[in-house]
């Protein structure tokens, strides 16, 4: 990279706000995909000053620019995809406000999720988007992405929860979108800048909405022999018009996976679980576990479990939010998908996963928001395998044009980044695309933030697809499992 | 007629057929909007007619303002140039209902009312409990914004519009979203439409998330002699465990406007005369849910209630809870028919500040002898309306000083403030859509992507857009 441009970063950030030598870029290769896309380097800003410095830098040099939090995205999002400068805001993680009787806080985008609902819990409060990777990710990252999480299926996701946001657009100039309070005037900006995946903005404070925490919790395990029933149950829950706080469903390959490393008390050797909260006022939740575990029973669960206490609870939670870290002790390579259906064709579809399983190869494993019919399948592969590689990516494929035909999405909550750019397409005409285009190059005309994102840039697209995750090279992390990915 | 009306009128009758463009005065005269009258209204029966429409205005340099039931377009500014007025109102079928997965995708001239009935058959509901919901369609609530006393509990359309599709200014049909409960793929396009008023596109198919009835509903209403102790109720019902389903503060005179004649001739259904009769502030809240959780709503709200020195509580229950309801959704609709030059302010602010700043919009009405009604969502929002005794001179000058106060004293306080709602001749000079905002040049760049000809609803938005 240009040295000049090295030069004015360091002066800028000093020498410790700015990474550059190839052993240290080596982390910033790889998020929690099984993307690889190496930066020229990587820079630390303080504060929203320096992230407009690093903006105008970049555009002197006519460098690409990357936003980026712990990297626990499972879509490339925050990978250097055409090389430049990656934009880490691990120094901007401070709480700057709570508002503690208006249910606000206003922070920097490198606050760690979960570290915001640990500050204010002491208030009866908490940040409801929840991704399984809640322990690492940042909430900048989470407002770039749009991150779900388990919860999400009643409090809804990342949008629904951000009110304001401080934005760097790419001419360098800051915005502030939204407002404290509700109902900004004028068009959504807000709902656009939320999930667009760093490539119009980068994201330097978000004011969000904090949640009361509920009166009363019950969790419930539901044990099935066959994965239809459990399928069914869900089917039947959301008919009947039960909104529980989360439903969770794990299969067999997932349930043995997540019991030898976590030791939740799953059932090794059951075909399916589902993993269900209700929450609420005590009557209501009384009313809503009854009847969740009758339904769980009209459609043969062999065991409904409630649990006794809080210790039970978070221990049947420690096995679904280290599910994907428990997945990679069996295979250190494996391939988180994300897609989503009505919530009515569940069973049709996880048949038909099956089935593709088989076609390819694999033992697909299945855990996944059941309740929004949000799927996880994970492929695993072995990444020194070039060609079980390219197997596990047309698996995916396949997978994804199966929730594409039972009426559903791409993605539900880890972004479309550079893994599945190229499956828009499949999703949208050439005149959504070209409208999407427009936007974009309405703020980022340049491509200067996050180029290569989102929307299918052409030809490039399967060169990446062939190319297998770098394993094994200087100590480079076994791809995407040791990073805690967002779910 | 001008000879290009006419040349443009057998365009577009070869369009939709003639028997879907209408270019007779009398009809046009419903499709006024702030003194201006279309050319011509067309009708078209599907979205791939839309396009065509929206294309060949484009080409010909001519406006149109889409619309519904055409209950909401006082809304926002006149537009500057209209030509055309497009009514959606043939497009009215639901495309799918999947109960099972909760999901809807309906076009956008369909009656709330008749999509009230078919979700209902399966025990569902939509929380667009907008006013005029006796004739507005879904497009119409949507495209307006307008937001409802469900928000309380369901949001906004922003929180459970799953995707559209539109036609942009061009006349090029496009999508967004989808029709599945969690989806992040592409940008989100669909919640730019949302509140534009057809200045960024046409909706002509809505994906909606559907809910189920709440088994049954009870409101609760607390009188106070002052805003700040209604005020106080709201916050401790804030940090408490229950979640009403809708929560709203009227003013003394809001509230006896609910109950007065004015209302009873646009909501027929009889309602409980008492609780909006005495003179005092009202809070009004309904909850859902099963007997047990209504009954522990009625003992914590009382008891709140008292804490917060209410003067009386009172429990609606059966019957008497849609009419109590119908009124407070009506608000807008009761406010505009009670003064012939009825003035609304929507104003948002954080709900702490939400006292403060009821006082100052009062004190600014009662400063300028107007007549004054407010009412004030528990989320931060208030509806201020402005009564003037006539369209005089007078009466105009007095709601401009009014507006203008309140317009600087909600910047002060870090709120936005607009004015949806005035008498048309009064728009220009009233600063409908406030003061100006720093974000603006962002929402010009969408306008350039979206309609870069000026086709749709031109003026009619934010600095003209």
């Amino acid at each position: 990279m240009d040295s000049r441009l090295l030069h004015e970063l360091k002066t800028l950030l000093g020498s410790d706000g700015v990474l550059h030598q190839p052993e240290d870029l080596l982390l910033y290769e790889y998020d929690g995909s099984v993307e690889v896309a190496r930066p020229d380097c990587v820079v630390f800003p303080r504060n929203t000053e320096d992230a407009v410095a690093i903006v105008k830098l970049a555009n002197k040099y006519d460098t690409a620019l990357v936003g980026r939090g712990a990297g626990t995205g499972l879509s490339g999002g925050a990978l250097a995809r055409q090389g430049g400068i990656v934009t880490v805001f691990s120094r901007m993680n401070r709480i700057l406000e709570v508002d503690v009787e208006n249910q606000r806080a206003t922070v920097q985008p490198g606050v760690v999720n979960l570290d915001l609902s640990v500050a204010v819990v002491h208030t009866g409060l908490h940040f409801a988007p929840d991704p399984s990777s809640q322990k690492a990710c940042t909430i900048g990252g989470n407002v770039s992405e749009n991150s779900g999480g388990p919860h999400t299926l009643a409090y809804g996701v990342t949008t629904n929860h951000v009110l304001g946001l401080r934005v760097v657009l790419p001419t360098g100039e800051v915005v502030r979108l939204g407002s404290e309070a509700v109902d900004a005037a004028g068009y959504d900006l807000l709902g656009v800048f939320v999930g667009s995946e760093g490539t119009l903005a980068l994201v330097t404070e978000i004011t969000v909405k904090l949640t009361c925490n509920p009166e009363a919790v019950k969790t419930l395990l539901a044990v099935y022999d066959k994965v239809d029933d459990a399928t069914e149950t869900v089917a039947e829950i959301t008919r009947r018009g039960i909104t529980p706080a989360a439903c969770e469903m794990f299969d067999s390959w997932t349930i043995r996976a997540v019991e030898e490393y976590v030791h939740a008390g799953y059932p090794i050797g059951a075909a399916a679980l589902l993993l269900i909260d209700v929450d609420g006022l005590r009557e209501e939740v009384e009313a809503d576990a009854a009847e969740v575990a009758d339904i769980c029973r009209l459609h043969h669960a062999v065991e409904v479990r409630v649990a006794r206490d809080a210790a039970e609870r978070d221990l049947l939670w420690k096995g679904r939010k280290n599910a994907f870290g428990a997945v990679g002790r069996i295979s250190p390579t494996y391939y988180a998908m994300d897609g989503v259906i009505p919530r009515t064709k569940l069973p049709e579809t996880l048949r038909r996963l099956e089935k593709i399983g088989k076609k390819y190869g694999f033992e697909i494993g299945n855990i996944f928001h059941a309740g929004d019919g949000n799927l996880h399948p994970l492929i695993p592969f072995n990444g020194r395998d070039r060609d079980e590689f390219r197997r596990a990516i047309a698996a995916g494929t396949e997978i994804i044009r199966t929730c594409i035909d039972m009426g559903g999405s791409i993605t539900g909550e880890h972004g479309v980044g550079m893994e599945k750019d190229h499956l828009m397409p499949y999703l949208f005409s050439a005149d959504d695309l070209a409208l999407m285009h427009r936007l974009h190059d309405a703020f980022n005309p340049a491509g200067l933030l996050n180029p290569g994102k989102v929307l299918p840039s052409g030809k490039a697209c399967g060169e990446i697809y062939t190319r297998p995750p770098q394993n094994g090279q200087a100590g480079a992390p076994a791809v995407p499992a040791t990073n805690a990915p967002t779910a | 007629m001008s000879i290009a009306s006419i040349t443009a009128s057998s365009r577009l009758a070869g369009i939709v057929g003639p028997a879907h463009v209408v270019s007779e005065s009398p009809e046009l005269s419903a499709y006024e909007i702030g003194g201006h009258k279309p050319s011509a209204v067309v009708r078209p029966g599907s979205a791939e007619e839309v396009a065509e429409i929206v294309k060949f205005a484009f080409s010909e340099k001519l406006a149109l303002v889409p619309c519904g039931a055409r209950t909401k377009l006082s809304m926002g500014l006149p537009p500057r140039q209209y030509d055309l007025a497009l009514d959606l109102t043939r497009l009215d079928r639901i495309i799918a209902y999947d109960p099972g997965d909760l999901t809807l995708a309906v076009e956008p001239g369909m009656h709330l009312h008749a999509l009230e009935k078919v979700l209902g058959e399966h025990k569902q509901w939509l929380p667009l409990a907008v006013p005029y919901f006796a004739q507005t369609t879904a497009g119409g609530a949507i495209a307006s914004g307008v937001d409802t006393p469900l928000r309380q509990m369901y949001g906004t359309g922003r929180d459970y519009v799953l995707g559209l599709e539109f036609v942009t200014g061009e006349g090029v049909a496009a999508k967004s979203g989808g029709r599945v409960v969690k989806n992040v793929s592409g940008y989100d396009m669909h919640k730019l439409m949302i509140g534009a008023l057809g200045t960024l596109g046409v909706i002509t198919k809505i994906n909606l998330r559907t809910f189920p009835v709440p088994v049954d509903t009870r409101v609760f209403v607390a009188n106070f002699d002052s805003a700040a102790r209604a005020m106080e109720l709201r916050h401790r019902l804030a940090r408490s465990p229950l979640r009403p389903m809708s929560l709203e503060i009227l003013s003394p005179s809001a509230a006896a406007m609910l109950a007065s004649d004015t209302a009873s001739r646009l909501v027929t259904e009889t309602h409980p005369a008492d609780v909006l009769q005495l003179e005092q502030w009202a809070l009004v809240a309904e909850f859902s849910g099963s007997e047990q959780v209504l009954a522990r709503c009625e003992r914590d709200f009382r008891q709140m209630a008292g804490e917060s020195s209410a003067a009386q509580v009172t429990t609606v229950t059966g019957e008497t809870v849609s009419p109590l309801s119908s009124r407070v959704r009506e608000f807008i609709p009761i406010a505009l028919s009670s003064s012939p030059a009825t003035t609304i302010l929507k104003m948002s602010v954080l709900p702490t500040r939400m006292t403060q700043m009821l006082a100052i919009a009062e004190q600014a009405a009662e400063l300028n002898s107007l007549d004054a009604a407010a009412m004030a969502r528990g989320l931060g929002v208030i509806y201020f309306a402005l009564l003037p005794a006539d369209r005089g001179e007078e009466s105009r000058r007095r709601a401009i000083q009014a507006t203008d106060h309140i317009l600087n004293e909600c910047a002060k306080l870090d709120g936005n403030a607009t004015i949806p709602w005035s008498p048309a001749e009064w728009k220009s000079a009233l600063k409908a859509w406030g003061l100006p905002r720093a974000d603006f040049d962002q929402m010009r760049k969408l306008k350039a992507v979206f309609d870069p000809g000026a086709v749709l609803a031109p003026g009619r938005f934010v600095g003209g857009l």
